[in-house]
């Protein structure tokens, strides 16, 4: 019992820490990106002094992040005369909290044997596993969209209690923009879960270590590479962020549902947008690259295509997951970035006849091929 | 009867092949364009190139400035180091922005030039380098160098250009208006 209670902390410890890094260090790639990818240096003047020194760290402009934070913290908290108080204050935390939670159900790496690891505590331990995953739930995928579909009751709280047309507009405009695409993100899943059969993640990873068609890695980009791209559409347009970012967009709300926050209330929708990135590139890589895994490898070490297996001590694999799945997830969250400062914003109108009379029946053309596809295959493997 | 004149529409019209309408090609195409911007740069970082074209203000000075750009405020100078600035007070009168102050002083030892400048500031802060106390100055005595002043600091009062600084410049350098050799009487000098 104590021994789970350790390892869960843990893992949570690990998990919250994670996110909390992506936040900030996504802040940093995303200006940094930006900067050159349109021949700029960008952000590069923020500084630590080595005290008693005069040593400044600049550090390629890493420190900007906690500036960002210190401005945020020590600014006023300004609110509008005019607001539903209640409503106002609870807003941000009905954003944040949600990001953070959907993070549970999600594997960063594989089976755990802390009896393994550490040979020392073998006895305490006495061969208890644990799955690299807060918590492991039948409902992974389910738990995943519940969460982040209390995101949109957060932007729209926010729109109105801030007594301001801007943000009521911004506030609709997310509403509808983020239920449009919920829409679509959970049938473009359906066909994953046709595939594998189950909705929680971490057997859906343990599946994708396998191999598909004799030579490629199982993972859910090869079974479904119609429904990875409609996914990541609909991600980012969950995330609202450009082309989607239409609820705060500058030249038409100033900063739609967020317009009367200030300080570290608008710095929670900004990091809660931040972390959500990270979250829309754990759940990509869960679904579509794989997870944890890399190709062809799974908890025991690598199973070639070709019959040819490599073991792995345990200490090896886990190291190795846990680098993997970060790896992986910076590299959708820099994908994420590049999408983001290469395509223009998207009218609102288009936003929406996007969702519905395009993304919409993309998605369920694919579900029906996939489901036809699954039942013709039906009792042998994919 | 007469056509009514129909004026021309000047908007392109909507001619988008059903490749471009498809749209994602044309996504993909502007993903590659850009993550091709980003790697080309990220390599000349990586080799110890620089990968954008920003130059670092003020560490770095660009070097194209035009050799006619209105930058730092400069004084000539006599051969012997002496400003060739007569403290007339031209320049500060016909300053639209008031930032230059001159304080006159008055050597009798130079018989030529009694007077001459003890002070010379210019309060950086609220000039706008138009260039008019160049045009204004009977002794050729201010120019303006095509490099820019290092403008940025603390609090305004560290942006005052001072009389030593202005000294700098060295004239013999100057090409394009050679300066007169020591003994050759200036037209319209003094007598």
């Amino acid at each position: 019992m104590t021994q789970d209670l350790i390892v869960y902390l843990v893992f949570i410890a690990y998990a919250v820490g994670m996110l909390m890094t992506f936040g900030t260090v996504l802040t940093w790639v995303e200006r940094k990106q930006a900067a050159v990818m349109s021949d700029r240096i960008g952000a590069n003047r923020a500084y630590v002094r080595i005290p008693f020194t005069q040593i400044k760290l600049v550090w390629l402009g890493l420190f900007h992040g906690i500036a960002d934070g210190i401005k945020m913290l020590v600014k006023e908290d300004f609110r509008p005369r005019t607001y539903d108080w209640y409503a106002y204050a609870v807003a941000p935390w009905v954003v944040f909290a949600p990001v953070l939670l959907v993070f549970a159900v999600i594997p960063f790496g594989g089976m755990l044997d802390p009896g393994r690891l550490f040979p020392s505590l073998a006895e305490w331990f006495d061969g208890r596993t644990y799955p690299m995953q807060i918590a492991r739930l039948d409902a992974g995928l389910l738990i995943v969209f519940a969460f982040s579909g209390m995101t949109i009751i957060g932007a729209m709280l926010a729109g109105w209690s801030s007594a301001n047309k801007f943000s009521l507009l911004g506030g609709l405009r997310a509403g509808s923009q983020m239920i449009s695409y919920e829409l679509v993100m959970g049938l473009t899943v359906l066909g994953l879960i046709l595939i594998f059969g189950t909705v929680d993640l971490g057997s859906m990873v343990q599946q994708q270590s396998g191999v598909a068609l004799g030579f490629l890695p199982a993972w859910g980009v090869v079974y479904q590479p119609f429904a990875a791209v409609l996914f990541m559409t609909a991600a980012i347009a969950e995330n609202k962020r450009i082309p989607f970012d239409l609820p705060e967009a500058e030249s038409e709300l100033i900063a739609g549902y967020y317009t009367e926050y200030s300080a570290m209330k608008m710095g929670l929708f900004m990091f809660a947008e931040f972390i959500e990135i990270a979250i829309v590139g754990a759940l990509f890589t869960t679904l579509f690259l794989g997870g944890y895994n890399l190709p062809y490898m799974n908890d025991a070490g690598f199973a070639l295509p070709g019959g040819a297996t490599l073991a792995m001590s345990h200490g090896a694999v886990v190291l190795t997951q846990l680098v993997v799945f970060l790896v992986k997830v910076m590299l959708v969250c820099s994908f994420q970035i590049l999408v983001r400062w290469t395509l223009p914003r998207f009218r609102y109108d288009q936003v929406l006849s996007f969702a519905w009379k395009f993304m919409l029946p993309l998605a369920l053309v694919n579900l029906c091929v996939t489901a036809v596809l699954v039942w013709s295959h039906q009792g042998a493997p994919l | 009867m007469k056509t009514p004149y129909k004026r021309k529409e000047y908007w392109n019209e909507p001619t988008l092949t059903l490749w471009e309408r498809a749209y994602l090609p044309e996504i993909l195409r502007g993903l590659i364009i850009t993550s091709g911007v980003f790697l080309r740069n990220m390599k000349r970082w990586m080799t110890g190139k620089k990968g954008a074209l920003t130059t670092y203000y003020p560490e770095e000075t660009r070097f194209d400035y035009a050799p006619l750009n209105r930058g730092k405020h400069v004084l000539t100078q006599r051969p012997d180091g002496k400003p060739q600035c007569i403290a007339c007070n031209m320049c500060a009168t016909v300053c639209p922005a008031k930032v230059i102050e001159i304080e006159a002083g008055f050597d009798p030892a130079d018989t030529a030039h009694p007077k001459y400048p003890v002070r010379f500031e210019i309060d950086y802060s609220r000039c706008v380098f138009c260039g008019l106390c160049v045009e204004a100055c009977p002794e050729d005595a201010i120019r303006m160098a095509k490099e820019t002043p290092g403008l940025p600091a603390e609090d305004r009062h560290q942006m005052w250009l001072t009389l030593d600084e202005m000294l700098t410049w060295k004239p013999q350098n100057d090409v394009a208006k050679p300066y007169p050799a020591a003994g050759v009487r200036k037209i319209g000098g003094a007598e």
